[in-house]
């Protein structure tokens, strides 16, 4: 088992959150892990990624090669695009279609989703009406987790129990959201992949 | 034995607190700050109550920690590498007098500067002082290496350098934590005139330092940190530093390297591997995270004899971080890489947050400013920095800590006028008060703006000590009270501020303006938090 992963999206998006989960899992199986992130001037709205690689083997780097990547996850259209080198061929991106939009020559939405849509491999969904729909605006995060999750080469429950294990101590109500959210990301990839 | 999942930076302290410190100094600086944060939640750490407060600067911070080993303890101090400039002065010279509790100075370097004015090396500073430096290469190693520095510290009565960088500072692996000391008790120095410098101490302590480097150079040849890892093809053998072993190995997944290897990880060099592998293969290739100091050294002043490929020869790129597809290139192994960025991607900087109290202050100032021109805004270090990109254009220089005021007088000594200098009161606490007494003792005619929000923000909001006593530390250095104005930058208070901005534009002295509003961040954090 050996699985290399790019998280991205725009700092303060808490790709982070998507990062854990994933690698609390891995670890509590005994898989090796690594995984980079940005800290620093960056996280002020800027383009942010974090490199997570799984393995059942030791991890030599901590950064992925390019064109070595198995996913790319963002939580924002056109920072999945920015890390196409990363990705190796046929690999899949997993993204949200809702744009970020802090900068003034954003390009247009339906350019960017066309773009997308002409990935050989790739699920896209908008999380954030998603998340909304199903009652907390700040899950959307755990949407794109559920619709990343049937490539990640780990069992659904097990990621379940590691989102109950994280948000226990905000309430029940908090982990039955999210857990929610991460069933209607799967479902989402299931029937669209 | 159970691993926990910590970044390089949470490994350093979790080893440090395991090594039996007594006390933790550092100023927060990306990507350094994780390890005194770290330090600040850990129960061990409270339970036996380590020193965990943030010093004003780095080189306050690294005094304490020479103090607190004087005084017989263990101490770690920790910054990014630009903070080591801050703290040379007390660098230097700690590496004359010696130490007596262990003492590690952790810097963390920052090539390809993702967060930093430059990349500087840090393995640079411990050559030039004679102090031993640690270079782990991975999160593991991270922990094993600060534990084995302190005994090293106290073995040879020396600090040590503990050098890592961005990439293993912000990775996150599992470690396992398997050590643990107790403190140090009180004690002397042996020779407590060791660290009184007079030349006629400091000439004989000079002389014990270089005759301790072989010794110490010994002990990092019998080091399982360094290791020779034999190959089959002597047609070439391969050098790594630190982390740069990983982006090698990266290339050698499925199979063994064919070349020999030696792996570096501790300073001065293991001459004994490096001759071994000079007298085995016709060439040599050097891969080191940072500068190429190794390659200097043994390239020699001619470069004759032995083949020496690395960064000064082009196989590897002079600048920036190391990745494998970089030693792949290097290696004339197959390269890969995915589809390339459509067009459509445009870029997109760091920028001020939405309702961040800098914006309303650089709207005032901007205005107020515009009849004068362009060009004599002096910035400093923070978040603030972000107003000299598009919408703001406000700010025309960010040197190093604390340049802002002093570089804004110099000007004005040219004949600029209507200076201003902008920092904020993390930044004007670390380096900014003594540069502002120099503009009062001549009275100066500037502006300088202190922009209090009351944390450390760039770097996440950490302590700020000089928030909301700067008003009075300007009082203190002479500043005319009639000359300060503490302001609230906010968009229904702009035509008063500018106002005000305007007025201390004309005056032909020190004024101070202080726009005094909380960091966005730490206020929506708070109110998080009381939810």
């Amino acid at each position: 088992m050996n699985i290399n992963i790019i998280l991205a999206g725009v700092g303060g998006q808490g790709i982070l959150s998507i990062a854990t989960i994933i690698g609390n899992t891995a670890v509590k199986q005994g898989l090796y892990l690594k995984q980079a992130e940005v800290h620093g001037m960056s996280q002020r709205g800027g383009d942010v990624q974090s490199h997570l690689r799984l393995s059942d083997k030791e991890i030599a780097a901590d950064l992925i090669p390019m064109g070595k990547a198995d996913i790319i996850i963002s939580v924002e259209p056109m920072e999945a695009l920015r890390y196409l080198p990363m990705l190796k061929p046929k690999g899949w991106v997993i993204t949200n279609t809702n744009p970020f939009i802090n900068i003034p020559n954003y390009p247009e939405k339906e350019v960017l989703l066309e773009r997308i849509n002409k990935l050989s491999h790739k699920i896209a969904l908008d999380a954030d009406e998603i998340s909304k729909n199903l009652g907390s605006a700040r899950s959307s995060n755990m949407v794109i987790l559920g619709a990343a999750s049937p490539f990640l080469q780990l069992k659904i429950e097990d990621i379940e129990q590691t989102i109950k294990e994280t948000f226990i101590s905000k309430g029940q109500e908090v982990v039955d959201v999210n857990i929610a959210c991460l069933h209607a990301g799967r479902d989402f990839a299931d029937k669209n992949k | 034995m159970q691993k926990l999942l910590l970044l390089g930076d949470e490994a350093i302290a979790q080893a440090a607190l395991d090594a039996g410190i007594s006390g933790i100094y550092a100023y927060p600086g990306t990507p350094s700050t994780e390890i005194m944060e770290y330090i600040q939640v850990s129960k061990k750490a409270a339970d036996n109550n380590v020193h965990r407060q943030w010093s004003v600067n780095e080189k306050t911070a690294l005094e304490a920690a020479i103090g607190m080993s004087y005084a017989g303890k263990r101490a770690i101090v920790c910054m990014k590498h630009v903070g080591l400039n801050v703290a040379a002065d007390a660098f230097m010279n700690v590496a004359i007098t010696g130490t007596n509790g262990g003492l590690v100075i952790l810097s963390a370097d920052d090539p390809s500067m993702h967060s930093s004015q430059n990349e500087q090396d840090s393995r640079y500073y411990g050559q030039f002082a004679f102090i031993p430096v640690f270079e782990p290469s991975n999160q593991q190693e991270a922990y094993d290496m600060t534990v084995a520095a302190f005994d090293f510290s106290e073995k040879h009565n020396v600090a040590v350098l503990l050098r890592i960088t961005t990439r293993l500072a912000h990775s996150r692996a599992g470690v396992k934590c398997h050590y643990k000391r107790e403190q140090n008790k009180l004690k002397f120095p042996d020779n407590p005139r060791r660290f009184i410098l007079l030349p006629a101490i400091a000439r004989k302590q000079y002389i014990a330092l270089l005759e301790k480097q072989e010794a110490i150079r010994k002990d990092i040849e019998s080091s399982t940190f360094c290791t020779y890892i034999d190959g089959e093809d002597k047609s070439m053998g391969i050098i790594t530093s630190g982390i740069a072993f990983n982006y090698l190995q990266e290339n050698y997944q499925d199979k063994k390297c064919p070349y020999p290897i030696v792996k570096i990880t501790q300073y001065p060099l293991p001459l004994k591997y490096i001759n071994k592998l000079a007298d085995e293969c016709d060439s040599l290739m050097l891969i080191e995270e940072g500068y190429p100091l190794i390659e200097q050294q043994i390239k020699g002043l001619l470069n004759r004899g032995l083949k020496v490929k690395g960064r000064l020869d082009g196989s590897i790129p002079r600048v920036g971080e190391l990745n494998a597809n970089i030693i792949a290139r290097a290696l004339g192994l197959p390269d890969t890489q995915g589809e390339a960025v459509p067009d459509i991607v445009v870029p997109r900087p760091p920028a001020l947050c939405t309702g961040c109290p800098h914006t309303d202050t650089y709207k005032a100032l901007n205005e107020a400013i515009e009849p004068y021109g362009k060009g004599r805004v002096f910035a400093d270090i923070g978040c603030y920095t972000l107003g000299a990109l598009p919408p703001h254009n406000a700010i025309f220089t960010c040197v190093d800590m604390g340049a802002s005021i002093t570089m804004a007088k110099g000007a004005t000594d040219a004949g600029l006028n209507q200076a201003v200098a902008v920092i904020g009161d993390s930044t004007f606490c670390h380096s900014g008060i003594t540069s502002l007494f120099d503009c009062v003792m001549e009275n100066t005619p500037l502006t300088v703006f202190i922009l209090d929000n009351s944390t450390t923000a760039m770097t996440g909001g950490q302590k700020s000590h000089a928030s909301g006593k700067i008003e009075n530390i300007c009082l203190g250095l002479g500043v005319d009270k009639d000359h300060i104005h503490v302001i609230k930058p906010l968009p229904k208070e702009h035509d008063k501020n500018v106002e005000i901005i305007a007025k201390e534009l004309k005056h032909q002295g020190v004024s101070v303006i202080i726009p005094e509003r909380e960091c966005i961040q730490t206020l929506k954090r708070k109110t998080r938090t009381q939810k």
